[in-house]
């Protein structure tokens, strides 16, 4: 038998030595540093020129944090500051955007994630040529349907309505939602779907029992795609919404750029900054549900 | 004995590719059938349009005398069992055993008593709380079982059961099934590419290829007299031997030998004259004291030694055909060495050189 002892080892042993400033870990952290700086610039001053009053941005320092914090563009851009010929901030375009985002993000996921279902797992007559016709319609540009579905909503009755672009947020979020869906439900193994069939659940019994308990990832994804993406919209706002039923960012955007009196850079950037609130906390809240369930979404198409 | 499970000119096709094909089947009440093949031969296609999971394009099929060709998996009265075992992962063992049972609205006391008697007999009673990710491979499959078992069923289908198990536990759930089919005494049809599960478990095997069933019958038979030359290579491990050759005045000849077939069981007369192929299996040859018996003997070279430790096999050359022999264990022989094999013709294979099927 050989005899080996710890004496008989020469050389290096034990864990392998790091050098804290190599190459590699400089370039690496002065990369990462350069494109933090680039991102967070411009958040930074935003933040601080809200918190300044017009005197010191008249300064032009907009680098310096404030002299003096005040929180008062804060509570001028939330229920003060004049879009147009009305003068009550934010807030009503802030609730307007809540009654639009919420059953939007509902219905849209609704839909999709049933219409994911029946195309994955219920391979019914013509579901290819449906899905096709689906995804086509992502890629059509959104100016093309602009008009028609004006005309389409006016017919209906709904033109100028909060209901009416709620509507037209579902349809537009229902091919990429679909795909989304079908792509990850015919991810799961296909035998727990036979399984459930031969167990006697029906169409609704294995959606609801079986594929959405295991589905919480994409129903993230899902909710934060549809959330940001309808929160952030513009042009339907503009277009399919009245004055009384304006969305955020509109409101925003008549906030920042009204030309009568001075500019109150302030009450401007503290008006983003609440406008951009809402799909930053989904991010933060959800961020690593997101990135399991895009990954998971990913792996089979 | 009446016919359990009745398939009657099945045919399936998606598209123009034809998956199955005038396929006819009839299983008796409390057999154990084996669907036998390589991958892609349509067995597992077979299974599933059993269960009703796939849409047949033709043909009946018939469970219990009821017509279930066009009824839903669930009112066909089987019971499935898949290979990656298809648990719930979100329910316990318990939800997953009941979920069929409450689909069909059963009374929550027939539930408890059916679920409880399912996991006495499989064993499973600790593990009823936990959740399918706490449990091993082969207790999974268990539960698999027992959730086709609560559904007290006359027809179960396994759909290549033991694949996903690693070599050990696939022997002893394997000894499991067994024993679960000669006590409960329900007809099982179970898809497999291992054939000593299909050797061991079967009543019946029905071997498949390209959508149909080449041979149906006892594993004896299939292994005995295979009715061509694709069953005959397919079943055996190491596979069998196989030499071109032509049939003359009542002997094989191949090269410069001649393998007298005194004894030989022709299913047909004995031809005068024809080629052919025979086939011998490596462990159908003799050896040792005993090839004085053996009704055609011929010396070989020993080219290759594999021990497997019971049996020993070697590789030799037969009239310049690669020739493959199985020897006991215990015997002693080196590379190189001379040895002297016999074959006794009762125990070998012809096939018809053209059409392969047997003679």
């Amino acid at each position: 038998m050989v005899e080996t002892t710890s004496h008989s080892f020469t050389g290096p042993h034990g864990p392998k030595p790091k050098k804290a400033l190599s190459r590699r870990n400089i370039f690496l952290y002065g990369t990462l540093f350069v494109v933090t700086l680039y991102y967070a610039l411009p958040l930074y001053i935003m933040i601080v020129t809200s918190l300044k009053g017009m005197p010191e941005i008249r300064l032009g320092n907009i680098f310096a944090p404030p002299l003096e914090v005040t929180f008062e563009p804060w509570v001028k851009a939330w229920s003060q500051a004049c879009t147009g010929l009305t003068c009550d901030g934010l807030s009503t375009g802030f609730w307007n955007s809540v009654r639009i985002t919420i059953p939007s993000v509902i219905l849209s996921i609704i839909i999709a994630s049933v219409n994911g279902y029946a195309l994955a797992n219920w391979k019914f007559k013509g579901a290819n040529v449906f899905f096709t016709i689906l995804i086509f319609g992502a890629f059509i540009p959104y100016q093309v349907m602009l008009y028609p579905i004006v005309i389409m909503l006016r017919e209906i009755g709904l033109y100028g309505s909060l209901t009416g672009l709620v509507i037209v947020h579902t349809v537009f979020g229902m091919p990429i939602l679909t795909l989304l869906f079908r792509n990850y439900f015919s991810s799961l193994p296909e035998e727990l779907f036979k399984a459930a069939r031969v167990d006697g659940a029906g169409f609704w019994g294995i959606y609801f029992r079986i594929m959405v308990p295991m589905s919480l990832p994409i129903f993230t994804v899902a909710v934060i795609l549809q959330v940001t993406g309808i929160w952030n919209d513009f042009l339907f706002g503009v277009v399919y919404t009245g004055p009384d039923s304006y969305p955020m960012t509109v409101s925003l955007n008549n906030i920042v750029n009204s030309t009568q009196g001075v500019k109150e850079y302030n009450v401007n950037m503290a008006a983003t900054i609440i406008t951009g609130l809402v799909p930053l906390t989904i991010y933060f809240v959800s961020g690593k549900l997101f990135v399991r369930g895009i990954a998971a979404g990913a792996v089979k198409g | 004995m009446t016919n359990s499970v009745e398939i009657k000119k099945l045919d399936l096709h998606f598209g123009a590719v034809k998956v199955l094909q005038d396929l006819n089947l009839d299983i008796g009440k409390g057999e154990f059938l084996v669907l036998l093949g390589s991958s892609g031969c349509g067995k597992s296609t077979l299974l599933n349009c059993i269960a009703g999971l796939l849409d047949v394009s033709g043909g009946q099929i018939h469970i219990n005398g009821t017509n279930v060709t066009w009824a839903e998996p669930s009112e066909r009265g089987i019971g499935m069992v898949f290979q990656s075992y298809a648990l719930y992962p979100q329910m316990t063992v318990e939800g997953n055993l009941s979920f069929g049972l409450k689909n069909a609205k059963l009374p929550k006391a027939e539930i408890e008593s059916r679920v409880k008697r399912a996991s006495e007999i499989l064993q499973i009673e600790p593990l009823l709380k936990r959740k399918p990710a706490a449990l091993s491979g082969g207790q999974r499959q268990r539960v698999a079982i027992g959730r086709a078992l609560v559904r007290d069923v006359d027809v179960f289908l396994f759909d290549e059961p033991l694949s996903n198990l690693d070599a050990k536990l696939r022997a002893d759930l394997r000894v499991e099934i067994k024993r679960l089919h000669h006590s409960l005494q329900n007809t099982m049809i179970y898809v497999t590419h291992d054939q000593i599960e299909a050797m061991t478990l079967a009543d019946r095997i029905a071997i498949m290829r390209g959508g149909q069933i080449m041979q149906l019958g006892s594993p004896d038979e299939i292994y005995g007299r295979p009715v061509n030359k694709y069953v005959a290579d397919f079943i055996g491990s190491p596979s069998m031997n196989f030499l071109d050759g032509r049939i003359q005045g009542g002997a094989f000849h191949v090269g410069d030998l001649s393998i007298p077939l005194d004894g030989y069981d022709f299913a047909g007369g004995s031809p005068v004259d024809a080629d052919a192929t025979i086939g011998i299996r490596p462990e159908h040859v003799v050896t040792g004291e005993l090839v004085g018996n053996a009704a055609f003997q011929v010396d070989v070279e020993v080219s290759l030694i594999e021990p497997t430790g019971s049996d020993t096999l070697i590789d030799c050359t037969v009239a310049g055909n690669h020739f493959r022999v199985r020897m006991d264990g215990q015997s002693r022989v080196s590379l190189g060495e001379k040895l002297r094999i016999g074959i006794n013709p009762s125990m070998a294979s012809l096939f018809d050189a053209k059409s392969e099927l047997r003679l």
